[in-house]
């Protein structure tokens, strides 16, 4: 996507006055009227109010990243705007506008050479009975994407249905009045226009198609323990799975949660539970154990800053090496990762088939950014993967559930069959999951529990490859959008780069990453980390041909599709 | 089920797998072990239809050698195994089996709030006062003077009372027991599985070789001298102010357990997307 193919706008304000609420109207309305879109959102570190401000990027098509710059910057008052300075980039095509009176205007805004203009958002607001300077701002970010009033008409009305007449009736006339006060100004470029449906539209969060997914691929029971950014996921599911017969229980820690989605599956429910960075540093020994004991199991990792208590409302990538190697022992088992809020989807569906399927825990590493984006997206396409365990029910003279099946995954017998009572057990088994310390059932259970996620087939999912450029842009997660625009602008400068994004980090796939680096010469990084942590998994795992260059960053700040396009394109031989 | 097959799964025997255990000769869990299978006979559940939880220690090697559906899981976590299970499946009857390091102290948050949920399942802690599977460190309710490598001349601190802490969470049902009276306990046992919600039960059981002090135990323990009571207050002196010897069942009280509450299958999971659709 070029710069021009898309339209950027930053909404901020101080506590109360509403920018958020501004915010998600636009994408709404944008969205009805066909464009795609993708909003976040940047608070202060207050639990409750305190400065906001609504970020929100729209296309003709799929909108996968926030922009190198935006557009068009709206302060409905600027109390506080400073602590967003770093997260709106702005240049001398951007446009700011801001209330004369609404306080001092940051510098940095000014200092990016970007078009001031004063409209008195307060004053106008004044004019009207019950009128909020918000709603003026939506009126002047309407007019200047190009959305018509009557939507956002419409839109007011049918949300403040249930606050009056007089609530409505003030609105309006706000929004109206912001429409008129921008009626004459311009924004460097315009919108393209939306392109014909082909879909149905779906609003939603990826913490929110999360949740969806995994009931998609079978989840019927989860444990909560709240964590920021994941509760969304815990509360989306909370109402959810009663309506199709399954349960939610709130747990007093994660070291109960974790356990409690392994008493449920051992019965034969499949399960999950969802967490950030902290809470999977406290599943670590039980996800060890669901290796062992061979449960299947779904653990959701929204990751945020770390280590520690990090920055609990920001992006990184970090918990890459936690979820691969953090647990003791050698205990090979499934972590991937969504690419967009659209493939939060079907990474979820399809991690929990591959549990049920593979009878071992999944770790999904999802993140701030794509877990509290809100996108307006085209309703993904079903897909068929719904777990199905092997089971058995018919037992002879002796169960065994630990057995060397050529596939290595062996049929689960569940509580209630009769004949096939067995122990679970975390502790080295033979095949009828009898504790020993032997050395060949230690080494051929082992290499069951390895051979049985080696060997199984998981298709082209385990990653997207795009394109056939001789440099190989290798990234993972939600920063794939980003490498996939970066590509885009980069080909319309001569310079032809391929995409190659894992979804599934675990277990590596040596040959299929072998076919897809086939012919590279040069190889760029990206990755949301400090530590670039990426960079030497891949190196421990693959092959990487020719010469490597990495951009890694840790959190707070994405990276833009800007900065992978400018290391691509200055990379000539 | 038919008569016939209630029968066939009536004694004691039936519900002992061929496993053998790696207790020492003459440890309390032997018998503990014994008090199991004859509770589980009385009741002529199916042993498929039980479910035996337990997390790490000397006492929760148990679930393997009985003949019903066990998981041997973590230190400190057999609660929340047992949580997940008995919500996910309600037909099963779960019985959790810990010791007072696995159960007091590394899962000693866990027994706080599955007293308050109260989710029906029985909770047998073999107390032994002392860690036995890591060779005689003191526990939550060791004694304060006991000398140890790990404490030596003691730890200085007064035990912990998991039956005042039980009744305080919100337990349902509170028993103390000895090991050395099989039947005694099975009897106990078999109240605690039939009364609905949390059913704690105490069993003190020696470890014959970190405390063979332990040993004393039979001449020490006598019947709770007053009947039960459904009242928490009556309940909370008579545990505070006992021996620590009184064996029977000390309360029993009327909450509700918890249940989550089914829906019923949607039709069709499609219900679920409405509220993304625009
Ligand atoms: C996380 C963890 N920490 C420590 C241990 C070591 N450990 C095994 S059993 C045990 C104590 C068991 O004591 P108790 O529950 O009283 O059981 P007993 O052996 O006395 O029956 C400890 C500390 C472990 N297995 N896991
Ligand atoms: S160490 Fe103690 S508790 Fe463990 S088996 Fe031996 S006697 Fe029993
Ligand atoms: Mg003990």
């Amino acid at each position: 996507m070029s710069p021009k193919a898309s339209l950027s706008i930053a909404i901020a304000g101080s506590g109360g006055a509403g920018a958020l609420t501004v915010g998600n109207l636009i994408l709404e309305a944008a969205s009805a009227a066909g464009w795609q879109g993708l909003l976040t959102r940047t608070v202060g570190p207050q639990i409750r109010g305190g400065e906001a401000a609504a970020l929100i990027r729209l296309a003709a098509g799929p909108v996968e990243c926030m922009p190198d710059q935006f557009d068009l910057l709206v302060g409905i008052d600027w109390l506080n705007a400073h602590r967003f300075g770093s997260e709106i980039p702005l240049g001398p095509d951007s446009l700011v506008i801001g209330d004369p009176r609404g306080g001092d205007r940051p510098d940095n805004f000014a200092q990016s050479g970007a078009r001031i203009v004063d409209i008195p958002m307060k004053e106008m607001a004044k004019a009207i009975p019950d009128g909020r300077p918000n709603m003026i701002a939506l009126g002047i970010a309407g007019q200047l994407i190009g959305i018509g009033e009557e939507a956002l008409d419409r839109l007011i009305e049918k949300q403040l249905a249930g606050k009056g007449q007089l609530a409505i009736d003030s609105s309006r006339a706000a929004l109206k009045a912001g429409y008129a006060a921008a009626a004459g100004l311009e924004l460097g470029h315009r919108l393209p226009p939306p392109a014909a449906r082909s879909a149905r539209r779906w609003l939603a969060s990826g913490n929110e198609t999360t949740a969806l997914g995994a009931i998609r691929g079978g989840i019927r029971f989860a444990a909560a323990y709240p964590i920021t950014p994941a509760t969304e996921i815990l509360e989306w599911l909370a109402p959810a799975l009663p309506k199709v017969g399954g349960s939610l229980l709130q747990a007093e820690d994660e070291l109960a949660a974790i356990n409690m989605i392994i008493g449920a599956s051992f019965g034969g429910t499949p399960a999950l539970t969802a967490t950030s960075g902290p809470g999977l540093s406290l599943m670590i020994e039980a996800l060890g154990l669901a290796t062992a004991a061979e449960i299947p199991i779904v653990v959701i990792d929204v990751m945020r800053g770390g280590p520690s208590t990090g920055i609990p409302t920001k992006s990184e990538q970090a918990d890459l090496n936690i979820a691969i190697y953090g647990l003791h022992g050698d205990a090979p088992h499934l972590v991937l990762a969504p690419q967009s809020v659209a493939d939060c989807l079907f990474t979820a569906q399809w991690a929990t088939y591959l549990a049920e399927t593979l009878q071992a825990p999944a770790i999904v590493l999802s993140d701030q950014f794509v877990g509290q984006a809100r996108a307006a997206i085209d309703r993904p396409a079903d897909v068929a993967f719904i777990g199905q365990r092997a089971r058995q029910t018919e037992f002879g003279e002796t169960y065994k559930r630990y057995a060397l099946a050529a596939n290595g995954v062996s049929p689960m017998a569940l509580p209630g069959a009769r004949g096939g009572q067995y122990t679970a057990d975390g502790l080295t088994h033979t095949e009828q999951g009898t504790p020993t310390s032997s050395a060949v059932d230690h080494q051929s259970q082992l290499d069951k529990r390895r051979d049985k996620l080696d060997r199984f087939a998981y298709g082209v999912h385990w990653a997207t490859i795009e394109g056939d450029g001789d440099i190989a842009v290798i990234t993972w997660g939600s920063l794939t959008g980003a490498a996939r625009e970066a590509i885009d602008r980069a080909a319309h400068d001569g310079v032809n780069a391929t995409l190659i994004a894992p979804r599934l980090l675990s277990p590596v796939q040596p040959d299929q990453f072998a076919a897809a680096l086939k012919g590279k010469s040069r190889i760029l990084v990206v990755e949301q980390t400090h530590g670039g942590q990426f960079h030497r998994y891949l190196r421990a795992h693959y092959e990487l041909p020719g010469e490597v260059r990495v951009l890694n960053r840790p959190g707070p700040l994405p990276i833009k599709p800007g900065e992978i396009h400018a290391a691509l394109t200055k990379w000539r031989t | 089920m038919s008569v016939v097959d209630l029968q066939r799964t009536c004694k004691p025997a039936d519900y002992k797998s061929a496993v053998k255990p790696i207790w020492c000769p003459g440890c309390g869990d032997y018998h503990v072990l014994m008090s199991f299978t004859r509770a589980f006979a009385q009741l002529g559940l199916p042993p498929e239809q039980i479910a035996v939880i337990s997390g790490i220690g000397c006492s929760s090697r148990i679930p393997a050698y009985t003949n019903c559906y066990g998981f041997h899981g973590v230190h400190g976590r057999s609660l929340a195994v047992a949580a997940g299970l008995k919500v996910t499946r309600p037909d099963l009857t779960v019985v959790v089996a810990s010791g007072d390091g696995d159960g007091y102290s590394i899962g000693g948050n866990h027994f706080l709030h599955a007293c308050r949920r109260n989710i029906d399942m029985t909770y047998v802690v073999m107390d032994n006062r002392v860690y036995g599977m890591t060779k005689g460190q003191p526990s939550p309710t060791t004694e304060p003077d006991f000398d140890t490598a790990l404490s030596p001349g003691g730890t200085g601190l007064s035990p912990f009372h998991p039956l005042v802490i039980a009744l305080a969470s919100g337990a349902n049902f509170i028993a103390r027991c000895f090991s050395g009276e099989p039947n005694e306990t099975a009897d106990i046992l078999v109240e605690a599985i039939r009364h609905p919600g949390f059913s704690f039960v105490e069993i003190l059981s020696p470890c014959v070789t970190f405390r063979p002090d332990e040993k004393e135990w039979k001449s020490l323990v006598h019947p709770a001298p007053v009947a039960t009571t459904n009242d928490p207050a009556r309940a909370a002196r008579r545990i505070m102010t006992d021996d620590g010897f009184n064996i029977g069942i000390l309360y029993r009280g009327e909450r509700r357990p918890y249940g989550p509450e089914f829906g019923a299958q949607a039709a069709d999971l499609a219900e679920l997307e409405c509220e993304f659709e625009q």
